[in-house]
């Protein structure tokens, strides 16, 4: 064991400067993104606070900056994500079992739908939209209406609930399973009441995480026609519009008041998702287990 | 067991351990769940059927060699013209634009967070980075309108106010995560043993990172670098609030320009009646777009494939 002590020192300088030089890039990088994450929030704040008022929150679109709210947006957005909800959890839940649980992965059909849903995933959201206008609003003639919106959404992140539900499922031990199965609980049985239950932590942080991505979208709900003047609550089957489409409406006006406004609008927009994401992440932190 | 068990008792009667026929409830519980399965198959098909059928009509009236060789694109217009070169070209300029942040930012975070970090830091990176990912990109298109265009405008770069500079850059950092969480999962499959083995041998951080760790995670890069991509060509809101709305070939990225996206927003928000050319113009447009995006969704897919089958 004779090494010469300088064997064992610091390298040669050049390779320590060169790789302080890459931490410090590194730092940049990770930088950037925080630098503007936080220059965003501060200037939305800095120029929505003056108009977040009770106006905002129930009045509905005037001309009048002054008297402009997002009242009808608001409540469509909340009626959209129970309409949601109620669409995307059990389909997207029940594909994962089905993938998870039932699926024969070496059927090329299976494997197609795995790929398939994969894609989906990447399929850009406007595509969806003009899906929407194509099939729903002209050809079901189902008009610009609420429900068309919420299909929309609906397809739109049905991939995304229906990943984390895989992954979720996935996670639950097979000893669970196979105990059941001893038991003699048919395959049923043990997806009912023994996997989906553990499973239910995961799956609700997935939903929360995709029904905050759901209400935060706009382009989809373009083409399906939300940007119009609604002053009335909405209907299942009435014209509608949302809160990112208030939002881009007052950002295409030329006044600069309603620019303000909407930095207002993208304040309550954000303080919906970040409570949701919030919650999610409370939720995969307090109750998911560690097999 | 089942031999013994039948020797030892009293009475030999056959154990049956298959069961007594077919339960219905489970045949319906699995048909159900495969109908489940099937609304994504059918959310495809839909896609393709709704892009084509008008796309095709599109191309019966306008020629397929005029639509990808013209350099002017007015829909609209008397005489209209129907070139997308325009929009393809201001497609790629934002792109270039967001790729020129995204992909070395993302990188850089997916090292640090991967090889540098602290747990601790780590478990307040993640989340704030899931934070970032989650802000609507109606949000982004205003900051890159109301705030980043100004500054660019007070640092004296002579952008318009409406521009690619701006829309491209807010987009890259918008694509940050994208490219950080899964280049950072390809890292993390990298095996510990590569990385002792090189520390082993005396090398620094440094060399471990960009020497064992890019290379060998590499497919995962890729495949990240190539989703980013897709979804920044893909990426409508930002464009459509600041970019402007007017199809033209340029390099210049203090220039307005459109993209495909924000020509599909811009033309189907409007009343256009079914059936008329500028209602079939959305889809042929969008059936280029879709073409596009899928091809470099698939090409990422087989990449995260290969990385996950020679490492997990």
């Amino acid at each position: 064991m004779s090494v010469p002590a300088a064997a064992l020192g610091p390298g040669p300088r050049g390779a320590k400067v060169r790789g302080t030089l890459f931490y410090v890039l590194l730092l940049v990088a990770v930088f950037i993104g925080f630098l503007l994450l936080g220059t965003l929030i501060v200037d939305v704040l800095r120029k929505g606070i003056g108009y977040l008022d009770p106006t905002l929150l129930t009045e509905p679109n005037s001309s009048n900056p002054e008297n402009a709210g997002a009242g009808p947006a608001i409540r469509g957005t909340i009626y959209m994500m129970v309409l949601l909800l109620v669409m995307v959890v059990p389909v997207g839940v029940g594909t994962a079992v089905y993938l998870e649980e039932y699926a024969d992965r070496d059927r090329w059909y299976n494997r197609l739908l795995e790929l398939n849903i994969q894609n989906l995933a990447a399929v850009p959201s406007i595509v969806y939209g003009i899906l929407g206008l194509a099939f729903l609003v002209r050809g079901l003639g189902l008009g610009r209406v609420l429900l068309a919106g919420a299909l929309i959404l609906t397809l739109l992140v049905l991939p995304t609930v229906i990943v984390a539900s895989r992954e979720a499922i996935r996670s639950v031990p097979d000893s669970i399973r196979q105990g059941a199965f001893a038991l003699g609980a048919t395959q049923w049985q043990v997806v009912s009441r023994q996997v989906l239950p553990a499973a239910i932590p995961g799956i609700a942080t997935g939903s929360i995480l995709a029904l905050a991505r759901a209400i935060g979208e706009t382009a989809p709900l373009l083409l399906v026609g939300a940007l119009t003047f609604v002053t009335t609550n909405p209907s299942l089957l009435g014209a509608f519009t949302a809160l990112p489409i208030q939002i881009y409406q007052w950002i295409a006006r030329p006044q600069d008041e309603f620019r303000l406004l909407a930095a207002a609008g993208i304040i309550v927009l954000l303080a919906i998702l970040l409570t949701m994401n919030a919650f999610a992440i409370w939720l995969r932190n307090r109750y998911q287990r560690r097999w | 067991m089942a031999t013994q068990d039948t020797t030892v008792g009293a009475q030999p009667a056959p154990i049956r351990l298959r069961a007594e026929g077919r339960r219905w409830g489970e045949v319906a519980v699995k048909a159900l769940l495969a109908l489940c399965a099937l609304v994504s198959v059918v959310t495809t098909l839909g896609i393709v059927l709704a892009l084509l059928e008008p796309a095709i009509e599109f191309f019966r009236e306008v020629s397929i060699v005029d639509f990808f060789s013209g350099d002017r694109w007015a829909p609209l217009f008397e005489p209209a013209s129907f070139g997308v070169q325009p929009l393809l070209v201001g497609t790629f300029a934002v792109t270039f634009w967001a790729c020129l942040v995204a992909l070395p930012c993302g990188l850089g975070v997916a090292i640090f967070l991967s090889e540098y970090a602290h747990p601790r830091v780590r478990g307040i990176l993640k989340p704030a980075l899931e934070v970032l990912a989650g802000i609507p990109t109606v949000v982004f298109g205003f900051f890159a309108l109301a705030f980043f265009t100004p500054l660019l405008q007070d640092l004296g770069l002579g952008v318009g106010t409406f521009n690619v500079l701006a829309a491209g850059l807010v987009m890259g950092v918008m694509l940050i995560p994208t490219v950080a969480s899964i280049s950072e999962d390809a890292m993390s499959a990298v095996p510990q043993d590569l990385r002792d083995g090189a520390y082993g041998l005396g090398a620094t951080r440094l060399q471990v990172s960009t020497r064992i760790v890019v290379p060998a995670a590499i497919s995962g890069i890729v495949a990240s670098y190539v989703l980013a991509i897709s979804r920044a060509v893909g990426e409508t809101m930002i464009v459509l609030i600041a970019a402007g709305g007017i199809a033209q070939i340029t390099f210049d990225p203090r220039e307005p320009e459109q993209t495909m996206t924000a020509f599909i927003g811009a033309t189907g928000l409007g009343d256009v009646p079914t059936g008329s050319i500028e209602y079939k113009t959305i889809f042929a447009v969008g059936l280029t777009l879709f073409v596009l995006t899928l091809a470099m969704n698939l090409v990422s897919i087989r990449l995260v494939r290969k990385f996950r089958e020679v490492y997990e």
